[in-house]
């Protein structure tokens, strides 16, 4: 037996899997959205606005339909700091990952809050997305958030 | 289906892990042997199980499994499966078999391909062994066995293929 743990094998691996997939009527009408730079929400009987677009209410299970804008401003609900971004992050330097509770929705949703520090973020405070120019219909259609000046 | 028959709302999407694996002493101890086209096993010094590849203990005594035993190449189909569906990315062209692989004396198989037969003609019990790929491309992976082939020798018992009771 070898004991010895410099010599144990290692080697790096990959796992990677591709597919495809529908996103649905509802999400397929979010994800066109983005790439007009408009973020849309779904409503339900009560009132009620999900943004990100949700297909059903999780408290009634109603299914959602009605489309509406909102945003593109919204506020920090919360959110953590990546100080040392890893390769696989999207920004590769500081900022944050944050909940945000886009203008005229009742829910959150995660996205990126960047060109800040990390002392400048604050429950509560008020960001503005940045749009990207290459749309692909995705969330990457928002490069991140900044903090409204 | 084909590419163009993809409604136009069907996304790319992909998983995508990057990790580093370390092997552990029992392992790499095998696959230093594989390296240079041998396969040897571990048994248990108390149930004489003998295991490959070895993980380095003995599940049922709970022990380390100090005891090398180096083994043939040979040995025969405790089970099977013929793939029909192609995974993306993977080389290999379907129909093809897996089949669990229990070489002589070990007391568990594993995973490998079986080829040079027709499909249909593959049972449990065949006598098989190991095709090797040319020694100069030998690294550290069982992949230096190319698929198992049957050999002209009689099917065996599948009941004899029990564990090796404690």
């Amino acid at each position: 037996m070898n004991d010895s743990k410099t010599n144990l094998l290692e080697a790096p691996f990959e796992l990677s899997y591709k597919y495809k997939r529908s996103s649905g009527p509802v999400m397929s009408k979010f994800f066109e959205g983005l790439s007009q730079k408009k973020i849309l929400g779904t409503k339900s009987k009560a009132q009620k606005v999900f943004a990100p677009a949700a297909e059903y209410d999780p408290e009634t299970r109603e299914a959602l339909t009605e489309l509406v804008e909102v945003g593109p401003g919204g506020t920090i609900e919360s959110w953590s700091w990546i100080n040392k971004p890893r390769s696989h992050h999207l920004l590769q330097s500081p900022f944050a990952f944050a909940l945000i509770k886009l203008d005229g929705a009742d829910t959150a949703m995660l996205h990126m809050i960047s060109d800040c520090d990390e002392s400048d973020l604050a429950a509560g405070k008020k960001v503005l997305p940045v749009w990207s120019d290459n749309p692909t219909e995705s969330i990457t259609d928002i490069n991140y958030f900044i903090l409204e000046t | 289906m084909s590419d163009d028959q993809i409604p136009k709302d069907y996304k790319e999407s992909l998983i995508h892990l990057e990790y580093q694996y370390t092997a552990g002493s029992a392992t790499t101890t095998f696959l230093n042997q594989v390296k240079e086209g041998r396969l040897v096993g571990q048994a248990c010094p108390k149930c004489k199980a003998v295991y490959v590849p070895p993980r380095g203990s003995c599940p049922r005594d709970g022990i380390a499994t100090s005891i090398e035993v180096p083994l043939t190449d040979k040995g025969c189909i405790e089970s099977f499966t013929v793939v029909h569906i192609p995974i993306p990315g993977n080389p290999i062209v379907p129909p093809y078999v897996c089949a669990m692989i229990r070489l002589d004396q070990a007391d568990i198989s594993f995973l490998h391909l079986v080829q040079d037969i027709e499909i249909d003609q593959i049972r449990i019990g065949m006598r098989v062994q190991a095709v090797w790929k040319p020694k100069d491309e030998w690294t550290h992976s069982l992949e230096n066995i190319k698929w198992f082939a049957p050999i002209d020798e009689p099917d065996v018992d599948v009941s004899t293929l029990r564990f090796k009771p404690s």
